[in-house]
């Protein structure tokens, strides 16, 4: 019905215009009809360059023994992804990544909604309290990794000390396959949980004073009004701080790959470092899109459960 | 900054929605938020420890984190070796572009989404709206091959170029500029204004707070992302802070103070940046809607 190659001229009159399905007046849309699409093709452009095409390119690869050494490619059907259900390196590092969004996803809901808490709470200094708990989120991935490198090194680190003082045994932080992945999880928290923390502060700094001047005036006590008031309001806030933190903590790569580089032994090698190693390591790019797509998949099924879930808690 | 944001926020959110006046909760709740802040703080205050001593005095066991004299040595070697200005260089140059170029073309997207009836826009909106749910990690394979084919690899187009689709900002942008009153825009087209014009002189000066909070997240993003440039730089003078720090300063081996000298320094300029604009960044997490109930 639109013609988007055809440029009216500026003279356009309005009443060649169409009624569209807009409430706006019908003396802007001629000029809009043409322009709206001339304001979108630079996005458009990078977008199908790097994204779309990937996307595509990606799949393709996935059915093809692709590599960075082989000259010529083959189509090799659904090989790949039957090669992946039965690779167990798939499903240990699968394992280990579910493993990490569990202890990570916990303790970044609570530790943001009590940091928020507190600090909404009203003491003096809040600037403080903001930076304190913001500013790790701040920090580069390999800043993250150095600092804390340091803190659980074997004899100097901190946390070794720390436990020689009250009298324990040096923990093998980052080289201990039972303690590793727990060790990332704290980094990880410590590191990320600013930015649920800020959500949540924001989502408590909307609240309606009233609902809380009519539980004072009912003589609702501080706990009364945490319970009965602030959490229930602050449902779908804690919906949106999970889901979007579920989806971080699947794609977890970077922290892993720099501190242990999945070790020790695979122990805390993500799905995603198994992605890297096949493709760029390993130079078997389809068989790396392949896993790719199937890791993809599982989270399309993840996001669509909690949407399922969580709209039902808010009720 | 002053003692005025400071007396303005305790006014403004310090409202005792949750505890009231009762004396022990709120003693009991500054205690929690003392002990949060400290552990948080801790490992900063014990790597800016470390990195003003000598190597010597950081290797002495001991849980007081100050063991000697102190030093400006590790900062004055890490300096000298001249990677970390490079890549701080290189970091704030991609991050810059990256955020203008995001800017620029995900404003004049949501406009055209939020405005336009072309043909495909429907399609258009919705395909980058379902992008959104696509991890850019799934990407990298792909990408390097056709920055390979580009034959970008190792330029700083390629660490660019791949970071300015950012579909959830223009999502954002386009519910921002949905809510903006057309009339505002009618009576500049009646005048004659061009559709260009309507944009850049009534539609951006209104979007100023938004556009500013997609701006910082741009920032952040792109300032910190490492896997995308740890793959396709390997030019130690391309590098950005994270991956340089990451992959060469690694290989200097095991200099503690000298670690924490150069991670405070690549740290430094987001968290002054932060410093001055914090008001605004809790503010933009509420506009961007992400923080709204």
């Amino acid at each position: 019905m639109s013609t988007t190659s055809s440029r009216p001229d500026a003279t356009d009159s309005p009443v060649e215009s169409k009624a569209g399905q807009h409430p706006a007046p019908p003396t802007a849309r001629p000029r809009t009809k043409q322009t709206g699409w001339l304001f979108v093709v630079p996005f458009a452009v990078a977008f199908a360059l790097f994204m779309i095409w990937p996307i595509v390119q990606g799949l393709w690869m996935s059915f093809t023994d692709e590599s960075l050494t082989l000259s010529s490619t083959e189509f090799v059907g659904f090989d790949n992804f039957a090669e992946a259900f039965g690779d167990p390196d798939v499903w240990s590092s699968l394992g280990n990544t579910l493993f990490f969004t569990v202890i990570t996803v916990v303790p970044l809901v609570l530790v943001a909604l009590g940091m928020a808490l507190l600090v909404h709470t009203g003491l003096a200094g809040q600037w403080v309290w903001r930076l304190s708990f913001f500013a790790p989120f701040l920090l580069p991935v390999s800043v993250v990794t150095i600092i804390w490198q340091w803190l659980y090194q074997p004899d100097l680190g901190m946390a070794n000390q720390a436990l020689e003082k009250l009298g324990l045994e040096p923990v093998g932080w980052l080289s201990d396959e039972q303690v590793a992945m727990w060790s990332i999880a704290a980094l990880t928290v410590w590191w990320t949980v600013g930015f649920n923390f800020l959500l949540y502060l924001a989502a408590l700094q909307s609240l309606p004073d009233q609902l809380y001047e009519a539980a004072a005036l009912d003589g609702a006590g501080a706990w009364r009004r945490l319970f009965s008031i602030t959490l229930p309001q602050l449902k779908r806030t804690t919906g949106l701080v999970a889901m979007l933190q579920i989806l971080a903590s699947l794609k977890v790569f970077d922290q892993i790959y720099i501190l242990t580089k999945g070790g020790p032994n695979n122990s805390t090698r993500p799905i995603l470092e198994y992605i890297y190693d096949v493709g760029f390591t390993g130079y078997r790019l389809g068989y790396a899109s392949a896993i790719s797509y199937l890791f993809f998949a599982l989270i399309i099924v993840i996001s669509i459960a909690q949407l399922r879930i969580f709209p039902r808690q808010e009720g | 900054m002053g003692r005025r944001p400071r007396r303005k926020q305790a006014t403004e959110e310090g409202a005792p929605l949750l505890l009231g006046h009762g004396r022990l909760p709120r003693a009991l709740a500054s205690v929690a938020l003392v002990v949060f802040a400290g552990l948080w703080l801790l490992p900063f205050v014990w790597a800016i420890a470390t990195s003003f001593q000598s190597e010597q005095d950081v290797a002495t066991p001991g849980l007081n984190p100050i063991k000697g004299a102190l030093t400006l040595e590790p900062y004055r070697t890490v300096l000298d070796r001249g990677n970390i200005p490079i890549w701080a260089f290189n970091s704030i140059l991609i991050a810059a572009l990256v955020t203008l170029i995001t800017i620029v073309i995900s404003t004049l997207a949501a406009y055209g989404l939020s405005r336009g009836t072309f043909k495909g826009r429907k399609l258009l909106l919705g395909v980058t709206v379902a992008s959104i749910m696509v991890p850019p990690q799934l990407l990298i394979v792909p990408l390097f091959q056709e920055m390979l084919a580009f034959n970008l690899v190792d330029t700083y187009w390629a660490v660019i170029l791949p970071q300015v689709v950012a579909p959830m900002m223009v999502f954002i942008l386009k519910r921002f500029f949905d809510g903006i009153p057309r009339e505002l825009e009618e009576a500049a087209r009646i005048d004659g204004a061009s559709d260009l014009r309507v944009f850049w002189s009534i539609v951006l000066p209104l979007s100023r707070p938004i556009v500013a909070a997609v701006s910082v997240f741009v920032f952040i993003g792109a300032w910190n992302n490492f896997l995308w440039p740890f793959i396709v730089t390997n030019d130690p003078n391309l590098m950005t802070l994270p991956v340089g720090l990451a992959t060469v300063e690694d290989a200097y081996g095991v200099v503690y103070a000298q670690s924490m000298a150069s991670a405070l320094i690549a740290a430094a300029p987001l968290i002054v940046v932060f410093l001055f604009f914090q008001r605004r960044i809790v503010k933009s997490v509420a506009t961007t809607g992400l923080g709204g109930t």
